[in-house]
């Protein structure tokens, strides 16, 4: 299925000077697009030449759209020796391939070169004609959208979660390939740019089809990463969770829902394409997230061997059904498939993988389960057994898988009773959903029913050369073995779900530490019993006996049967179900969670020494090591959680660095209040010799201290629980002598832990062993954390719990601080201090960079470490700096949380609310957003949505093929509603209006923000208009001109947030949501002048209004217009 | 233990207008931390000078990059590097042009060449100005001078174009422009006591009145060169004081015109010796201004050969002004006198630069 791309090179600017004679440039430009180049005239003798070439058109697959970027490169034109580069463009069109994002990418471009930065401007027009010829058979999935939103996007609604999908590219390295030895490093560094561009593009077009396979038309919390791993090879790999999200369009819904395919108009051409194949074309794709039987490691030999869509069952009867329905997948698949053979070898080879290294690298050691919930659990015994059970289970669960796959396979032959036959075992596939996977971190109110912890999976493998980039096997069973892992961990905390789910690496030489997190959580029943996620749905409220505001803190686990110790109490809510006392999860504080005070920032750090070491026996060092840190790690946040007298930690990231002679770990989360759990006890801190007069008067000041911290944390916080009866206050300093005592020598066995554990009393203190030299450590360190100046909070959730009044002024920032160690012989606490130090100050600085914007919140801090070098610490750290109003933050902390969940809701009840009422009714709902939605109204309209909903789905069997001219009609119907009736989301004719104004109008740089969270304050995302997913290599030779690594750095930094800006406003938007900077690897030599950084960035584009210019403005016609007319007066 | 990198990039640019001003005036990343920590502001923010480090650093990196853009101060708008809200622009701009009066009246008039680049060690010692510091402020001018060179136009209106200074600013590069080009002596020890706001103040005169702009305003350098056929005709005014009837004529027509109103009180005879000499001196530096050595001897002429006497004889400013009123207006009745519009034209902005220059 072709498409048509067109190229059009207006203009340049700001050029650099390529001709020191004259002091001007002869530049021209060539434009490339897979293979086909074509290149404009010779402007000459211009720093701002204006080509005004013709349309370059290139004629292309639209696999080839997906995966290609198109190259745009500038050249100084020498009539005797060769050109010289000016620098490229790289300009990624898939935004072009969906329907609903931009239509055009039009604008000025930095002109980056890999060793010499941006050098000038270029301004450029980019169209694409996509031939709609809607061929399922097609390798290419054009039209599905990826979210980096950890949620549903603004202004959409899910009409279902399919679940997880993954993938995962390899390829060679450029860097390390022996051409590498001969070409020039702006050469090799372009080679590197340009290969992971393409394995991006096709990363994202095979998730694509897998999204389109299951029935979706969208990936939220689409997660891309790359391995660098040196001489084995180049991973790109990512996950995300498959939806089918529907456009809330105030302005469309009226008059479409009824009667017209309103599937056509919620997932567009794609997704009706795609709808079908959940009934039609194949069982697995459906039954594939929600199988329980999951594929094995090394089971499938395809490429995307695994995923919870692609088990190696359906593996083979998807290829049977495709043999006899779907030649053309067939084709493409077949080189990869290998009938027959993989089903065999797949057991065998599970079972030896655990155990030893049947030369595929893995180590079998180093598989760290933690079930992080409460007080620590057991790790080290449930370690070694669950492996152990892992196995067998495993074992029996592929023979059911081969089973029934062939079974699906061989009744795929028989077209006509099949399709009854895979309904059934479709919905019963369903119903057994037990464990999926999603990357999202929050969700619409009653979606998440309990929530029971973390579940975490570590594993150490050594790196091998990927022999065959076609197969990455490897690497896909080895994530497939830390998946199950996760899924059993879930499935022991009594969950069939894990949310907030993620996963990354750390490597070092030819060690890799592949971690995975998530939150074991139960879902909705209805949801799971549908299949269908109606967010807008508020059924549940009726079916869930707890309320919305403490439901997730009951325990999804069986009271008698725990997996691991912990002290339930009744709900503080409710009051009829059992809560832990403390709750650990990696997703944000859902939005109507009830909560007293305000959240607060908690790091564990911790560094430990590692002996340098070769291959295996490095490798099992690590990972012997691996339980130890993580222990540790949670027992810091542990104490810091208390000293916070919070009880909650949301947002929990744990990273594991290793380099070659330590190995970092650093603990990132965010403390709650929650009320419904009970009031956490004070620490306590105990000597061991009771009798010596010295070490108790030093403990009693300890003690003190810690009280005093407390105290003040409490008043800083705002914590104040409301209803805290006599029952629930445990006095701070509890009486010594009554507690058990914790101990914190890792030489303790965990079963004696958590016995004793068990036998804490209800309102327990944490207690801290002082003659323990760690505990003096951790003492200091928690006492040494200062918290933030006054006016400051910090998170690094999506929102600030506690603080809802945002006002709009933002600044996004990037730090990165790399601390060489002077002292090569430091010891395990010395580093912790000065890693601690490290995270502490970077943390001051901000606060003092940032005070002119007090009061304020940082939010979403993401720190990322690594160990770039022996003796050198790396910490980059991203994150904004919001302001917000502080008067209101006191009045109203109870009441805020209801009309926020509306507000939330309020995003998915608009559509629903206008399809069923009149015109008229639009004073109403605005009313309501005010006050919050009338309980009634808000009832009937969902109810009637959900209805609404089955016959879309219905619809959306019965329409087959021509669905491009319904969508197409539907489509302009909605314009035309749009632009006739009130606020509703930017139409074309705005997006253009201020596209051409902004490409044509002249000097002035239009705003763009960013941020690293989902939403903007104070204004309303009305279209996303495409994913940004950047990699950008920078080299220089001359590190100390550039002002040292520093200086360098600085300037690269700057230069990726002008890339992403241009690339944002080239596509019609004005801001980045849900930015973050995946990877920053920065390579130095300072002895031979040089340097060379790696800088990985993504986000989504949008188009943002400001919430105050919504309600004023009538049309959106109107607001298009101020805006061109503003605009152009700017300029 | 060593920081081996540092860096903070914020989307939007993040500036301090206080640690821009100490780049600005030189100091060095050091010197600025120390006069940050002794300012007091940070006190209630307990920074630490480690903190008051990294921050002074980003900022100073960030100047850096962006001077390259402030060079030529169009660009700062519609580049793509840095995110800068315009008035955040405009305070960058301003402020970068912006220069230390002392620092300016020590090379008003030289040529803006490397020669004088090497004595600014000089100026910088005798003015206390950082050499970093007088070397920005030199290559101001110097850019300035450069692009406006060529341009055709209003200096000003250029200027102001060009570097998106305010008028204020503008108008005083327009002067620093105007002396360079001409050369003006404003060095010697005579005319030490004048402040460049002075000199730019007359320097504004001869721009609007005596420059080829004055007249036609399409052509190149209008602005910076003193129109020649002017110059040509002010060798005319010579009548005044070699013509005998005019002369004396003038001199009685004033004489009836000043009776009483003086506040000091000269004799009469003092007031005429006086008369002669002074109306001598200033038609003279009329008619040799077509000499460019001459040209820039201008102001100090004015100095030598009317302000210093007057000062000698202790005239206050009011009657200064008084006289020179008169001394004009008195020769528009002479009769025989053809060339008014020159008279004016000279004697107008003679004046308005004399009242400036005469301090009390």
């Amino acid at each position: 299925m072709p498409g048509k791309l067109k190229a059009k090179i207006v203009a340049g600017r700001h050029l650099p000077v390529m001709d020191r004679a004259s002091d001007l440039t002869d530049a021209f430009v060539e434009v490339k697009f897979g293979n086909t180049t074509f290149k404009t005239d010779v402007y000459p003798k211009s720093l701002n030449p204006q080509w005004n070439s013709e349309w370059f058109k290139f004629e292309v697959d639209d696999e080839d759209l997906q995966d290609e970027p198109l190259q745009i490169t500038v050249l100084d034109h020498d009539t005797y020796s060769a050109n010289d580069a000016i620098g490229k463009v790289y300009i990624d069109i898939d935004p072009l391939l969906y329907s609903e994002a931009a239509s055009v990418i039009s604008g000025w471009f930095p002109i980056y070169d890999t060793i010499h930065g941006i050098r000038g401007e270029i301004n450029v027009l980019v169209k694409v004609e996509l031939f709609n010829d809607l061929n399922r058979f097609r390798q290419s999935s054009c039209g599905v959208k990826f979210f980096c939103t950890t949620s549903i996007p603004k202004g959409y609604r899910a009409a279902i979660v399919h679940g997880f999908v993954e993938e995962l590219v390899v390829n060679e390295d450029p860097e390390y390939q022996w051409i590498d030895r001969i070409r020039t490093p702006r050469a090799s560094n372009e080679a590197r740019q340009r290969l992971i561009f393409l394995m991006s593009g096709e990363l994202q077009r095979k998730i694509g089809l897998k999204v389109l396979e299951m029935g979706g038309n969208a990936v939220v919390g689409y997660l891309q990463c790359f391995d660098l791993e040196g001489e084995s090879g180049l991973v790109v790999r990512a996950i995300g969770t498959a939806c089918t999200l529907e456009k809330l369009s105030s302005g469309s819904g009226t008059h479409t829902h009824p009667n017209t395919a309103p599937a056509s108009n919620a997932c567009n051409s794609p997704s009706k394409d795609g709808k079908e194949p959940v009934f039609g074309e194949d069982l697995p794709s459906s039954s594939g997230p929600s199988t329980p039987f999951r594929a094995l490691p090394t089971s499938s030999s395809s490429p995307p061997p695994f995923s919870p869509s692609k088990p190696c069952s359906r593996q083979s009867s998807s290829s049977d059904t495709d043999l006899s329905l779907t030649p053309k997948t067939e084709m493409t698949q077949s080189p990869r498939l290998r009938p027959g053979i993989f089903l065999c070898p797949s057991s065998p080879i599970l079972s030896t993988d655990t155990l030893s290294l049947p030369g595929s690298g893995t180590l079998g050691c180093g598989h760290y389960s933690g079930l992080r919930a409460t007080t620590p659990p057991p790790l080290a015994s449930t370690h070694s057994d669950s492996a152990l059970l892992r196995k067998s289970v495993s074992f029996t669960e592929d023979l059911l898988l081969a089973a029934s796959g062939m079974g699906s396979g061989s009744m795929g032959k028989d077209a006509g009773p099949l399709k009854t036959l895979l309904r059934q075992q479709t919905q019963t596939a369903l119903e057994q959903r037990e464990f999926p996977f999603f990357t999202l971190t929050s969700f619409p109110s009653g979606f998440l029913l309990h929530v029971g912890g973390v579940v975490s999976a570590r594993s150490v493998k050594l790196l091998d050369r990927i022999h065959n980039p076609d197969e990455p096997e490897t690497r896909d069973a080895w994530w497939e073995e830390i998946r199950q892992e996760i899924k059993s961990h879930a499935k022991a905390l009594g969950c069939h779900a894990v949310v907030g789910y993620s996963e990354s690496t750390s490597i070092c030489e030819e060690v890799c530490i592949l971690s995975a997190s998530g939150t074991a959580a139960i879902l909705n029943p209805r949801y799971m019993r549908e299949g269908c996620l109606d967010l807008g749905g508020s059924d549940q409220r009726f079916e869930d006996p707890s309320p919305s505001s403490c439901g997730f803190c009951h325990i999804p686990y069986d009271e008698l049967n725990m997996p691991f110790p912990a002290q339930l109490t009744y709900c503080f809510h409710c009051r009829r179900q059992k809560v832990p006392d403390v709750l650990f999860t990696t997703i944000d504080l859902p939005s109507d969670a009830a909560i007293a005070g305000k959240g607060c920032f908690i790091q564990a750090r911790l560094c430990r020494l590692k002996k340098k070491g070769q291959g295996e026996a490095n490798a099992t060092a690590i990972s012997n090591q691996l339980p130890f840190m993580e222990y540790e790690l949670h027992t810091q946040l542990m104490n810091k959680l208390k000293l916070r007298s919070m009880n909650a930690l949301f947002g929990l990231r744990i990273q594991i660095s290793v380099g070659e002679n330590m190995l970092l770990g650093l603990a990132s989360a965010t403390g709650v209040y929650l009320t419904a759990l009970p009031a956490p006890g004070g620490i306590q801190i105990a000597g061991k010799t009771p009798g010596d007069l010295n070490t108790e008067q030093h403990i009693l000041n300890i003690q003190k201290r810690i009280n005093d911290t407390i105290a003040k944390n409490k008043e800083f916080y705002e914590v104040n629980p409301p209803d805290l009866t006599e029952e629930v206050v445990g006095s701070p300093i509890p009486e010594p002598r009554l507690r058990s005592r914790l101990f914190r020598s890792h030489s303790e066995s965990s079963d004696e832990l958590s016995e004793l554990d068990l036998s804490h009393g209800k309102k327990d203190a944490f207690v801290l062993e002082v003659d323990d030299t760690d505990a003096v450590e951790d003492i200091h360190s928690l006492l040494t954390d200062a918290s933030p100046p006054k006016g400051f909070y910090s998170c690094n959730t999506e929102t600030m719990p506690g603080i809802y009044n945002w006002t709009s002024a933002l600044q996004m920032f990037t730090s990165v601080r790399v601390l060489r160690l002077s002292n090569a012989n430091l010891s395990n606490q010395a580093l912790n201090k000065v890693f601690t130090d490290l995270c502490e100050n970077l943390l001051k600085s901000f606060y003092f960079k940032l005070r002119s914007m007090i009061p304020c919140c940082l939010s979403h801090l993401v720190f990322s470490v690594a160990v770039p070098e022996e003796d050198l610490i790396q910490v980059a750290v991203t994150a904004v700096a919001m302001t917000f109003d502080k008067d209101q933050t006191q009045e109203k902390p109870a009441e805020k949380p209801i009309t926020k969940g509306c507000s939330e809701a309020e995003d998915q009840l608009q559509f629903s609310l206008e399809l069923c009422t009149d015109s008229s009714s639009i004073n109403s709902q605005s009313s309501s957003k005010n006050s919050g939605v009338p309980e009634s109204s808000h009832l009937s309209t969902r109810d009637r949505c959900s209805t609404w909903l089955e016959l879309l789905r219905l619809k959306a069997h019965t329409i087959r093929r021509g669905s491009v001219k319904t969508s197409r009609r539907t489509q302009s119907l909605a314009h035309s509603v749009s632009s006739l009736e009130h606020s509703s989301p930017l139409t074309e004719g705005r997006s253009r209006s201020l596209r051409s104004s902004r490409s044509f109008g002249g000097s002035s740089v239009s705003v763009v923000k960013m941020t690293p969270l989902s939403f903007l304050p104070g204004t309303r995302i009305v279209k996303y208009v495409g994913i940004i997913n950047m990699f950008f290599i920078r080299e220089t030779t001359s590190l100390r001109e550039e002002g040292g690594v520093s200086g360098f750095l600085h300037s690269f930094v700057a230069e990726v947030f002008a890339m992403v800006r241009a690339h944002v406003a080239a596509l019609g938007g004005n801001a980045v949501v849900s930015y973050s900077m995946k990877d920053c690897v920065l390579m130095e030599n300072p002895n031979k002048n040089q340097c060379q950084c790696l800088i990985n960035v993504s986000g989504d584009a949008v188009i943002y209004i400001r919430e105050t210019d919504q309600e004023v403005t009538g049309s959106t016609a109107n607001i298009g217009l101020s805006c061109t007319s503003s605009a152009d007066g700017a300029t | 233990m060593a920081v081996e990198l540092d860096v903070f990039v914020g989307n939007t640019i993040i500036m301090s207008e206080e640690v821009y001003q100490l780049w600005l005036d030189g100091y060095t990343v050091n010197d600025a931390v120390k006069v940050r920590m002794e300012g007091g502001v940070l006190d209630e923010f307990d920074a630490k000078v480690d903190v008051v480090l990294s921050d002074t650093m980003d900022q100073y990196r960030t100047f850096q990059m962006c001077e390259r853009l402030l060079h030529s101060p169009t660009k700062l708008a519609n580049q793509l590097l840095f995110q800068i809200p315009p008035h955040r622009q405009a305070t960058l701009i301003e402020r970068y042009y912006a220069f230390d009066d002392v620092f300016v009246r020590e090379v008003l008039g030289k040529k803006l060449s490397k020669g004088t680049k090497k004595d600014l060690d000089d100026i910088s010692a005798k003015t206390g100005v950082m050499l970093k510091s007088c070397r920005r402020q030199f290559d101001n001018f110097k850019r300035v001078f450069k692009v406006v060179e060529e341009l055709k136009g209003p200096l000003v209106e250029n200027i102001r174009q060009h570097f998106l200074l305010s008028d204020k600013l503008a108008r005083d590069y327009a002067a620093i422009v105007f002396f360079a080009n001409n050369r003006f002596e404003t060095g010697k020890r005579k005319l030490q006591y004048l402040t460049f706001q002075d000199l730019a103040f007359c320097a504004g005169q001869l721009i609007n009145n005596w420059t080829v702009g004055a007249v036609d305003n399409m052509v190149e350098d209008m602005d910076v060169d003193l129109d020649k056929d002017f110059l040509q005709e002010l060798k005319e005014l010579k009548v005044l004081i070699t013509d005998k009837d005019l002369l004396d004529q003038h001199k009685r027509y004033k004489h009836l015109c000043l009776d009483g109103k003086l506040s000091t009180l000269f004799g009469k005879q003092r007031l005429l010796m006086r008369w002669r000499l002074i109306s001598r001196g200033l038609v003279n530096i009329a008619t040799k201004l077509t000499n460019t050595k001459d040209v820039r001897d201008f102001f100090i002429d004015l100095v030598e050969k009317f302000i210093e006497p007057c000062r000698s004889d202790h005239w206050t400013a009011a009657d200064m002004k008084l006289y020179l009123t008169h001394y004009t207006n008195s020769a528009h009745i002479l009769d025989t006198f053809k060339y008014q519009v020159v008279w004016d034209r000279y004697m107008g902005v003679i004046k308005s630069c004399i009242f400036k220059m005469y301090h009390d």
